[in-house]
């Protein structure tokens, strides 16, 4: 089968350009290795506007609901690999290949991991990546965070409702990088503490983690540590394509979310430069949508 | 095949008396991803390849504390692959049916 457009993602940037490619009668498909995106993931979503406070969860699970009642189908599938043939885009998953005109890219990107001993060892054991899965699990325990953004901010916020104690280990002096509103809710919570100046070298345990030890010097009881330092996209599979990357690693897109390369256009996180934040991701997905529309139309 | 509810009450006789290795979805109700766990475990129950040779359950971490505990379990969703009651190795997080068919498998190599 053919599509007019491939979508690689089912987070809100992929989502919405699924929901305008379909409303301009293109033959649309989505590929993803998960629902919702990183989105999804997140405990509360208090700036999109018309939802004045929802679960990440529930968000997309409404994106996702919009997207299918436009006849979209949606592929879980893990991408390997694409190709472009002649004017064509080939997805290759686990499954089978997939040919399309244009292609847009909107995977997001992946937790960021701390890189230090332990953390492989005790994934799962004490070592989290989703606040909003695990948090209940620390009941009475003192766990940390590590992070500065506004993503290990809400964590904490969230953990400290089970906690007994939570530290925020931050590398930086302050917090720079998170909206003040969150940072004001951190200094009023009592049963934070936050670590500034400081970084996690390791964590120890046995059975699950038990303390960190960090730059200082000093050893940290922590029965829990969430791992909150942003992502990366992760586009080892579209290398050989020849998409022009910036340094830290995202794709350059211009204002009509095009890359160097013809008819394969990048959305949401995987973009330089972008604001990570549903609403910007949203308006990137409906661009790129409305640029494979007017190359299709126009047969460019 | 159906997906056994695991309680204290039966873990002993499902689990730790069952004659082929059982693979246990620890879930929480908070917990998004786990919604999501529990459709794609409830079909791959069904596969063929696995009829006779494991066994599917869930355990609910919030109703069972003590059993949940017992398992460090502090990340959900998390697969768990039992033999004679003993872990062989878990899964930790959501993956697409595929994957997780090929994951579960690769667990069962490790008995």
């Amino acid at each position: 089968m053919e599509y007019d457009v491939i979508i690689i993602g089912a987070g809100a940037a992929g989502l919405t350009s699924a929901i305008y490619s379909a409303r301009y009668n293109l033959k649309t498909l989505v590929i993803s290795k998960n629902r919702g995106g990183i989105a999804a993931t997140a405990d509360r979503v208090c700036n999109y506007p018309s939802y004045k406070d929802i679960g990440g969860m529930e968000l997309m699970e409404r994106f996702i609901e919009h997207t299918e009642s436009l006849g979209v189908p949606i592929m879980y599938e893990e991408v390997k690999k694409i190709t472009k043939k002649n004017n064509f885009f080939i997805v290759s998953t686990i499954k089978q290949d997939y040919k399309g005109k244009k292609l847009i890219f909107a995977v997001g990107s992946e937790r960021n991991k701390l890189n230090v001993p332990g953390e492989e060892k005790f994934n799962g054991r004490g070592v989290s990546y989703c606040a909003t899965c695990d948090s209940p699990l620390f009941k009475n325990n003192i766990v940390s965070v590590v992070g500065g953004g506004d993503a290990a901010l809400t964590a904490a916020l969230l953990i400290a409702r089970y906690a007994k104690k939570v530290y925020i280990i931050h590398r930086n002096e302050k917090f720079t990088r998170a909206e003040p509103m969150y940072a004001d809710l951190i200094r009023k919570e009592k049963k934070i503490e936050v670590l500034f100046n400081e970084e996690v070298k390791e964590i120890i345990g046995s059975e699950r983690v038990e303390k960190l030890k960090l730059k200082s010097g000093k050893e940290l009881k922590s029965e829990g540590i969430f791992i909150e330092i942003g992502s990366t996209p992760n586009l080892s599979f579209i290398k050989s394509l020849g998409v022009k990357f910036d340094k830290r690693g995202y794709i350059i897109a211009d204002k009509k979310q095009r890359t160097n390369i013809k008819g394969f256009f990048a959305a949401g996180d995987v973009v330089s430069g972008t604001f990570e934040q549903i609403a910007v991701v949203a308006g990137h997905g409906a661009i790129a949508a409305n640029s494979a529309y007017e190359e299709i139309i126009h047969k460019k | 095949m159906a997906v056994i509810e695991l309680t204290k009450n039966n873990f002993e006789k499902e689990v730790n008396k069952s004659k082929i290795p059982v693979i246990v979805d620890f879930w929480a109700v908070w917990c998004g991803p786990c919604r999501l766990m529990s459709p794609l475990f409830e079909k791959l129950s069904g596969n063929k390849e696995f009829k006779g040779k494991l066994k599917f359950a869930r355990l609910d971490t919030e109703g069972e504390p003590g059993i949940a505990g017992r398992f460090h379990i502090l990340s959900i969703p998390c697969l768990i692959l039992l033999n004679n009651g003993k872990e062989v190795d878990r899964i930790i997080g959501l993956y697409p049916e595929d994957m997780l068919n090929n994951k579960i498998k690769d667990l069962l190599k490790k008995i």
